[in-house]
């Protein structure tokens, strides 16, 4: 009976099959590794995330946690089980229909879980469907299309995606605008994409970090040596010694101060101190305590407050204080400013560390040819991976290339480099390839988070209900490193008084050094955070001057002509005011509606909330250009290189649209290659809600001139329809006809005989010592409305519907954006009441909670079009617009319920129950 | 290398276990995400063989859940409504798929002070039905849970069932939990009631509450505040923070303050026994 030596037989889609791992060996990793059906993702080895779900004699189960002993005899279905004949499954396509999967890497865990509710009930209800699908995660979506999805394949419900009739594009054949299903969706529903762990070349030795397990302190390291001696499967441990370039990184050309691997000395629980590296079954035999290292703890600098004293340890020896960066916005003169106002309003706020929880952990492979290194990994910016990684090694860049895998969810968190040095390091020394995949505890350890604000800020209005002043000031906890520390620093001032015109404006910010993990980029760099307090405010000052807090924000509505807090005059694309309005009628009867509720009294009180937001779209005040290609090859292939990185967003979709109608064919014509760095120019990272604004007007240029080149070879005027086809372009103009014989033609390194690249970066001035200048070329608007229900006696909350009115400039993909603006909504929610990560203690996703199926309310988004003149045929970003006003807008929907404030998120139910007793005894409420 | 042991009998399975240490694998739900990261190196007494612990089946005076029932299992298994509480827990157990393979039997081996599976147990007087090579024995549910992780099992023992006695067909049962989201969440509190009913009134009524305490805790000076009242909307009552805060011994955690804790498990008593006597009342 003692089977630990016995293969176990089983039947996988159908087929018999025999496992040889040994039998408690997780079944995710035996279909993955050993059949090599990679479709079954694993997002964290815990039964959190649900993304490896397989059918078990057609029941759901996690693969996770399943012993491959216990499948013996079983049959085993998987997501590459579901298409038939190479056709999808009408789920898959009903999936794909409705843009249910993003980045994707949940969709498989969805797909089982949806087959395995159709097969029991074959037209479920809604709340069927979310109690079946309720155990898979999923960070990108916000559910609701997926929910549609199901129900439209169950035919329970008539779900087809609405009609978008745009308000500014007049072709309503061309791609541009269209709800065109996403281009890269097919393989996200079959589980052929492949993601960072998916891949890596049978030879491929496997890396594991060693972290440090305190927080702050000094290390030594024992005999490595004998250590690797005694366990013949370790080929290497690598330490700060082995790096032979610069062990410092960041995301900024100065200032780098993150090591790779740390020398001596830690500054954040989950650093990286050593790199095992052997092979795969050696590596995982090991226990991080096997390992010959001494730790001294010392007492960590925890929290803003602590790294504030002014005598506080530093966490940065040589710094000379806890500052990392400050920044400051002024204007006019703020004392006047509240000496002019007839009502005051000023609160203090706090935020917690927020997780991206992206559900693909870090991974990627490298290997070294010759004296190049080629690394494969799920990133947001190759074209930094690569720069960083060349400093790291002491080589050219020329001399790395960074393939991106799928990118399986990043929201931020993959701008910072994780894995790359390391598997970089370990190819380029041993000359063999190297994986490396992060757990689920070691991703949410090491990886950077949202800033942790604390906030105080006042603003102030005319009896009659104008804006005269606003004065902020936010601290945040960066933790250990810079990471994007500066770039909150800077962000939140320019933005923190809300899309409003305000003649006296003073705001400021500090990002403090702690021991925690960096904080870093997330949706939104710091905005979503200051949103809480400004949008707080503008609700107390309406409530003072007796205005409904909707028509307040519509008359101070920054609008065309109006200056921002940077004095920056908005010349076009300001839809502000027409996002506020389209809540209009919802309001009304929203906010009628609960008080009718609430008129009853009891415990469950109904309230509804609104919030504003706009977002600069690009880097503040600085250069970030994009560079798109698009070439056409003698066949008569045209293929867009595509360096803006898909991490479900979309750009292997839009950018294809806007390529086809800029240079006049269809879309399905475009191939697409997608961020390599060989092959693709440099179209900047996947972060500031760039991608669609500048990249998108970067390919759009390239499309233009392309058309024009081949317009010109052809000798034919501007209307001209092209045809591409094998070998030639037909071009038809009115009644003449010319062919171009693309075979007659040289092709270049990529083979393509016509191409032509396009540049745009967005032009921004430079902001004085005040904050003073143009800090983006134009600025996303929004406004989001929320219901809530809340129990007063329990504390608890629960959003029953947002309303999300965004000024896109342009739809350039309606079900794209929307989906953008679901997840968005999502993770909003999650920041306002559930979000908080602690070091050391919710280092995984049943501790760190994140919405899930029952969580997220419908959602109705409305999409406003004013459009970008700059922007590609009048787009603008989506990305962290989304999330901005969701959080602010829900806290507002619990003040009208309840008449008290929350000032601490994530809003807990024990931190709302305390506020709401606090209120009762002060008599507030 | 290690040991993997998958027995399809039950002398089998004690024999191996008398003669080494083994760590027992049922649904894996718990085993596993304890060792994220960690090597699989334990030698393992895999159960889900045993054809034997499958199943719930009824023994007369008592319904046998055996070590191997999921809580999928219980859901479907056609039981009297004593049962309505224990199978709205079953149905809160994290999701479908951790139902499908998490067993009742292994919530409460693991005994996390958050096992949705204890209060409803408690409430029901459930006992444990231990098995070794030398003899079985039983435990009520609130012995055989000792604190934080820790449980009466001896060495060589495994859990073969959990028995719950039979209660008159009137008696009814409910569960309430209360997380921070909806799916998937570890509960900040959760309790198992259930009411036997006497004519109008109640005769016995059987309280526990979860996460409030390093085990799930009976509250007996409520349940005796309870006996004898009529079953109406009136009967949450008789709940009275002092019943509660005397028995229940909460800590402040990421999920929620102590003070929190026992706020709620008051607000979540009086609705949920007001709600039970209002529905029995009106069936009675
Ligand atoms: C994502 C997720 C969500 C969850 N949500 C909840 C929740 O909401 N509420 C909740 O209460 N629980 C929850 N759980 C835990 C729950 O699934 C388990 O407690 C489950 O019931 C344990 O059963 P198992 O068969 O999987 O145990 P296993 O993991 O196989 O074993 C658990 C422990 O019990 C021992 N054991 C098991 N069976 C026996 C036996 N017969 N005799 C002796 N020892 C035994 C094992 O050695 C081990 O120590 C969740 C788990 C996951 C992964
Ligand atoms: S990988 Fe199995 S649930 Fe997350
Ligand atoms: S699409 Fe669900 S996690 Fe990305």
């Amino acid at each position: 009976m003692n089977i630990a030596a016995a293969a176990t037989t089983l039947t996988v889609n159908g087929e018999e099959t025999a496992l040889r791992s040994p039998p408690a060996t997780r079944l995710a990793d035996a279909l993955r590794s050993e059949l090599g059906l990679t479709g079954t993702k694993v997002g964290c080895d815990a039964g959190d995330c649900g993304a490896c779900t397989v059918l078990l004699d057609g029941e759901q189960v996690c693969s996770c946690m399943v012993a491959v002993a216990q499948a013996a005899g079983r049959d085993v279905t998987t997501v590459e089980g579901l298409a038939r004949d190479g056709a999808l499954s009408d789920l898959q396509a009903a999936f794909l229909r409705h843009g249910a999967a993003q980045c994707g890497i949940c969709t498989p865990g969805m797909l089982m879980a949806a087959r395995d509710l159709l097969d029991r009930n074959p037209s479920p209800t809604e709340e069927q469907a979310a109690d079946a699908l309720g155990g898979v995660l999923c960070r990108c979506t916000g559910y609701r299309k997926i929910v549609e999805a199901v129900l439209d394949v169950a035919g329970s419900q008539d779900c087809a995606p609405p009609e978008f009739v745009s308000g500014t594009g007049p072709d309503n054949d061309r791609a541009v605008g269209a709800r065109i299903e996403r281009l890269d969706g097919a393989q996200k529903l079959t589980g052929d994409e492949v993601f960072g762990a998916d891949f890596a070349p049978p030879d491929a030795l496997t890396l594991r970090v060693l972290r440090s397990p305190i927080a702050r302190g000094r290390f030594e390291i024992g005999d490595l040596d004998s250590f690797r001696q005694a366990r013949p499967g370790i080929a290497a441990v690598l330490t700060a010694a082995d790096i032979p370039g610069s062990n410092a990184f960041g995301v900024y050309p100065v200032g780098k101060d993150q090591p790779v691997l740390a020398d001596r000395i830690v500054r954040y629980r989950g650093e990286a101190v050593l790199a095992v590296v052997g092979n795969a079954g050696a590596v995982a035999a090991l226990r991080d305590e096997d390992l010959p290292v001494v730790w001294h703890e010392e007492a960590p600098v925890t929290g803003i407050d602590a790294a504030s004293t002014p005598d506080a340890a530093l966490v940065q020896g040589h710094r000379d204080s806890n500052v990392l960066a400050r920044g400051r916005v002024v204007k006019g003169d703020v004392e006047r400013g509240f000496a002019d106002a007839d009502f005051v309003a000023e609160g203090a706020w706090r935020t917690s560390f927020v997780e991206h929880a992206y559900i693909e952990p870090e991974a990627g492979w490298a290997r070294r040819i010759g004296d190049r290194l080629e690394i494969h990994v799920s990133t947001q910016s190759p074209y930094m991976d690569r720069d960083e990684t060349a400093l790291i090694l002491g080589i050219g860049e020329e001399q790395v290339r960074i393939v991106p895998t799928a990118c399986g969810g990043g929201f931020g968190g993959k701008l910072d480099i994780s894995v790359q040095p390391l598997i970089a390091l370990a190819a380029w020394t041993l000359g063999a390839p190297v994986r490396c995949t992060y757990t689920r505890p070691e991703s949410m350890a090491s990886s950077t988070k949202r800033h942790p604000a604390a906030i105080r800020a006042r603003a102030g209005c005319t009896a009659d209900g104008r804006l005269t002043a606003f004065e902020f000031h936010g601290d945040f906890d960066t933790g250990a490193y810079a990471s994007w520390g500066p770039t909150v620093a800077d962000r939140v001032p320019v933005h923190a008084a809300g899309p409003y015109v305000i003649p006296h404006v003073k705001n400021t910010s500090c990002a403090w050094l702690t021991n925690a993990p960096p904080s870093g980029a997330f949706r939104g760099f710091g905005v979503p955070q200051s949103a809480i307090a400004n949008e707080a405010l503008l609700d107390d000052l309406a409530g003072q001057c007796g205005l409904d807090p909707l028509a307040f924000r519509l008359k101070n509505a920054i609008r065309k002509g109006d200056e921002t807090s940077s004095g920056q005059v908005l010349e076009h694309s300001a839809g502000l005011a027409a996002c506020f309005e389209a809540l209009q009628p919802d309001w009304d009867r929203e906010r009628a509606e609960a008080d009718r509720i609430n008129r009853a009294g009891g415990p469950l009180r109904r309230g509804v909330g609104v919030a504003g937001m706009w977002y600069g779209c690009g880097n503040t005040s600085m250069s970030n250009p994009s560079t798109m290609k698009l070439g056409i090859s003698a066949e008569g292939q045209v293929t867009l290189y595509n360096g803006a990185m898909d991490m479900g967003q979309g750009p292997n979709t839009i950018m294809p649209q806007i390529a086809a109608d800029a240079l006049g064919v269809p879309v399905d014509r475009i191939a697409n290659v997608a961020g390599d760095t060989d092959r693709t120019a440099d179209a900047g990272k996947s972060s500031a809600s760039r991608q669609t604004f500048v990249s998108g007007r970067a390919t759009q240029i390239a499309g233009e001139t392309l058309r024009a080149n081949i317009l010109r070879l052809a000798n034919v005027g501007p209307a001209a329809a092209l045809d591409i086809g094998d070998g030639r372009i037909v071009l038809r103009d009115g009644d003449a006809e010319r062919t171009l014989d693309l075979r007659a033609m040289a092709p270049d390194a990529e083979g393509d005989v016509l191409a032509a690249d396009g540049t745009f970066d967005p032009p921004t001035k430079p902001l004085d010592a005040n904050g003073q200048g143009v800090p983006y070329a134009t600025y996303g608007f929004g406004a989001h409305l929320a219901v809530v229900d809340i129990d007063i006696e329990l504390g608890t909350i629960k959003v029953r519907r947002i309303v999300a009115a965004h000024d896109v400039g342009r739809a350039i993909n309606p079900t794209l954006l929307e989906g953008q603006i679901h997840g968005g909504v999502a993770q909003g929610l999650g920041l306002a009441l559930m979000e908080e990560f602690v070091p050391g203690r919710t280092e995984n996703l049943h501790d760190y909670l994140i919405p899930t199926f029952g969580d997220v309310p419908p959602i109705d988004t409305i999409l406003i079009e004013d459009p970008e003149p700059l922007g590609p045929y009048g787009a603008k970003g989506i990305g962290e617009q989304a999330l901005i006003p969701t959080a602010p807008a829900i806290f507002n929907a619990v003040h009208h319920a309840t008449g008290v404030r929350l000032r601490h998120a994530p809003a807990l139910p024990h931190r709302v129950r305390d506020a709401l007793l606090a209120a009762q005894e002060a008599g507030h409420a | 290398m290690s040991v993997y042991l998958r027995p399809d009998n039950l002398e089998e399975a004690l024999d191996a276990l008398q003669r080494r240490p083994l760590t027992v694998l049922a649904g894996g739900t718990d085993y596993y995400p304890g060792r994220v990261g960690r090597p699989l190196d334990d030698d393992l007494l895999d159960l889900t063989g045993i054809a034997a612990l499958r199943g719930i089946a009824d023994e007369g005076d008592r319904w046998r859940i055996g070590a191997l029932a999921t809580w999928t299992d219980l859901v479907r298994a056609d039981l009297p409504a004593c049962f309505d509480g224990l199978k709205d827990a079953a149905r809160e157990v994290g999701g479908v798929q951790i139902q499908n393979a998490g067993t009742i039997a292994g919530n409460l081996c693991n005994a996390s002070p958050a096992a949705d599976g204890a209060p409803n147990l408690a409430a029901l007087e459930a006992e444990v039905e231990l098995s070794a090579a030398d003899g079985v024995r039983r435990l009520p549910v609130t012995e055989f849970l000792t604190g934080n992780r820790t449980t009466a099992l001896g060495p060589g023992e495994i859990v073969t069932a959990v028995l719950v006695p039979k209660l008159p067909d009137n008696a009814a049962s409910a569960f309430l939990k209360l997380g921070a989201r909806r799916y998937l969440v570890i509960s900040i509190v959760m309790i198992g009631i259930v009411l036997v009913p006497d004519g109008a009134a109640v005769s016995d009524a059987r309280i526990a509450v979860g996460a409030c305490s390093p085990v799930t805790r009976r509250l007996p000076a409520l349940e005796t505040a309870l006996n004898g009242r009529p079953l109406d909307g009136t009967l949450g009552e008789a709940v009275s923070a002092d019943a509660v805060h005397a028995v229940l011994s909460p800590i402040d955690d990421v999920r929620g303050s102590a003070g929190y804790r026992l706020d709620a498990t008051v607000t979540m008593l009086r609705r949920g026994l007001s709600e039970m006597g209002r529905r029995m009342g009106a069936g009675a």
